[in-house]
């Protein structure tokens, strides 16, 4: 229990009538990488954006690192979170998103630099270091004075990806990160998320990618309808589906 | 191009066989429209050149005239503090109207109600006679408080404080709208990636909405601008000396009134010109990071035109311009 970076009990998330979450359960331990597969609607991209409180929940409860997303516990009453709160937890879960969306009017640099200057308060030159290493890293070194309309898709997203990684995060969240993209350049934003995950980053990855998830992947979760229908073991998942449901799908994407 | 092996390019520098020689199509019409152009302007300059009505010397004498420009001055502190205070006000009401109280959206909306849907003329007029309404102005706690300021109307509220007052809170009402249109044009997206990055949402609208709002805000708000330094005229019927109230009082002793209105209309057309190249500017500056490329200065286009039409001499260069 300890172990665990994110905690989900029975979480529900309704949009007016429509309940997209149906009582999501499930743990991510510390340096796990899960990735949740399943057709679209199934909730995944929802869930996702719950656990750093983008989207409010209804119902159960939703722990990051052991504490409550969006609320504070006294006694048996919960209270919401400040904005200011709210804010300060978000800074240490980092989020790539499937359409990039990077800042279009500031440089890579800037767009790498502006939360942790503005954010967390880390001097401007340190801010700059880290930010040229993260770059880097991302194979993305001799693109700082660039804008994001001048990169491809998948240079896009590699500084989306340093972009979140600037702020230290204790935990990525991925939407669809290679969706948007031209199949050719899903290799290398792929490249980039597997050495994070080598690196002992706890992931959380919505992906349709079922080679990712089967190589880089530590737990797969199959969503259907607003609940987990399997999870387990990827290579296991993934050759012996044990649900009708994500054999029918699995049977579809492979 | 070069060293391709395909026979038809292999051929091209000796003349291509199928290369279009034809008989360019006649536009007879396009000669008729532009003699009618040319004939009716030599008729235009030639009766402005001549009608001795316009004054033209006249028209020299009083184009510098200090009192000219005294009204010019003044015509162009009304518009910077108009205009300050309608897009201060502006970005105010555009966020209020966008708040989820509705209260406060309700009362962004009633002051955009209000102030569109009457006329600025009328406005001014109301500032200007606001101590036949108010005739004593104090500052203090309402309702029988205690007072801890207070004067005459006609003192506080003088024509150059009406003028400003009439003519900056209409323009707030207008820049509301330009701004709440640039505020919604920002992709949703935008906002969640700040907000995941934990920025609050003050800081999401200064660093991350706003900045990209502005390409949409600021072709508006030149529009604004130049329109506010022509609208700011309006100010000659409460009598304060703005560009046309100070010829118009040259004129009701001279009665030189054409010439002195085409003095005036000069320093409009000067202004406005002016202001849509600093616009021509300012837009470039807030496209950053929207187009691959900036679009070229005027400086620049000339640069490159001169380029071509250098290089057009040189027949490689030549075939390039064809395609």
């Amino acid at each position: 229990m300890t172990e665990s970076m994110v905690r989900a009990e029975g979480v529900h998330k309704r949009f007016g009538r429509l309940e997209v979450l149906k009582g999501i359960s499930l743990d991510v331990r510390a340096g796990e990488v899960m990735c949740l597969l399943g057709p679209s609607g199934s909730g995944k991209s929802t869930f996702l954006r719950c656990i750093n409180h983008l989207e409010k929940i209804d119902a159960g409860r939703l722990y990051v690192d052991g504490e409550l997303v969006g609320y504070r516990q006294a006694g048996d009453t919960l209270h919401e979170l400040r904005d200011g709160d709210v804010c300060r937890k978000r800074a240490e879960i980092g989020m790539v998103f499937q359409r990039f969306n990077l800042f279009p009017h500031m440089t890579v640099l800037e767009n790498v630099t502006e939360a942790p200057v503005g954010v967390k308060g880390v001097r401007r030159a340190d801010a700059i270091a880290r930010a040229e290493e993260l770059l880097a890293r991302v194979g993305l070194q001799d693109k700082l004075r660039n804008y994001p309309a001048q990169l491809s898709g998948g240079q896009q997203q590699r500084v989306a990806i340093a972009r979140a990684l600037a702020m230290d995060p204790k935990l990525m969240l991925f939407d669809e990160p290679t969706s948007a993209l031209d199949p050719e350049l899903v290799g290398d934003v792929l490249d980039a998320m597997r050495q994070l995950a080598a690196d002992g980053m706890t992931m959380v990855v919505v992906t349709h990618e079922i080679g990712f998830a089967r190589e880089a992947g530590d737990t797969l979760v199959f969503m259907d309808g607003g609940v987990v229908v399997e999870s387990g073991n990827p290579r296991d998942v993934l050759a012996n589906p044990r649900h009708e449901r994500t054999r029918s799908f699995l049977s579809k994407v492979l | 191009m070069s060293g391709s092996a395909d026979t038809q390019q292999a051929r091209a520098p000796a003349g291509r066989p199928d290369d279009v020689k034809a008989v360019p199509v006649r536009h007879p019409g396009r000669w008729v429209s532009g003699a009618i152009v040319v004939l009716v302007g030599a008729i235009v300059v030639n009766s402005v050149a001549t009608n001795p009505r316009f004054g033209w010397g006249t028209v020299g004498h009083y184009l510098f005239s200090s009192r000219i420009l005294d009204g010019l001055r003044v015509t162009l502190e009304l518009t910077v503090i108009a205009m300050a205070i309608g897009i201060v006000l502006g970005v105010a009401l555009a966020v209020m109207r966008l708040s989820p109280n509705p209260l406060v959206k309700g009362a962004s909306s009633f002051y955009i109600w209000f102030f569109r849907g009457t006329p600025v003329l009328v406005q001014l007029l109301f500032w200007s006679f606001i101590a036949a309404l108010y005739p004593r102005l104090s500052f203090g706690i309402p309702f029988g408080g205690p007072e801890l300021w207070h004067g005459s109307a006609n003192a506080v509220i003088t024509p150059f404080v009406a003028a400003i007052l009439g003519l900056g809170l209409n323009e707030g009402a207008y820049m509301a709208e330009i701004v709440r249109a640039g505020i919604v044009s920002v992709d949703e997206g935008q906002t969640e990636a700040a907000q995941a990055l934990g920025m609050t949402r003050l800081r999401t609208m200064r660093r991350i909405v706003l900045p990209q709002a502005m390409r949409v805000i600021i072709p508006p708000t030149g529009n604004e601008t130049i329109s506010m330094l022509k609208t700011s005229s309006l100010v000659s019927v409460i009598a304060y000396p703005e560009l046309l109230y100070s010829a118009q009082l040259i004129y009701d002793v001279n009665y030189r009134q054409i010439p002195l209105l085409v003095v005036v209309s000069i320093w409009y057309l000067v202004l406005t010109t002016i202001l849509s190249i600093g616009q021509y500017y300012v837009e470039r500056r807030f496209g950053r990071g929207t187009a691959r490329e900036l679009p070229p200065t005027p400086l620049q286009r000339l640069r490159r035109n001169l380029a071509i039409r250098h290089a057009a001499v040189e027949p490689p260069a030549a075939s390039e311009e064809r395609r």
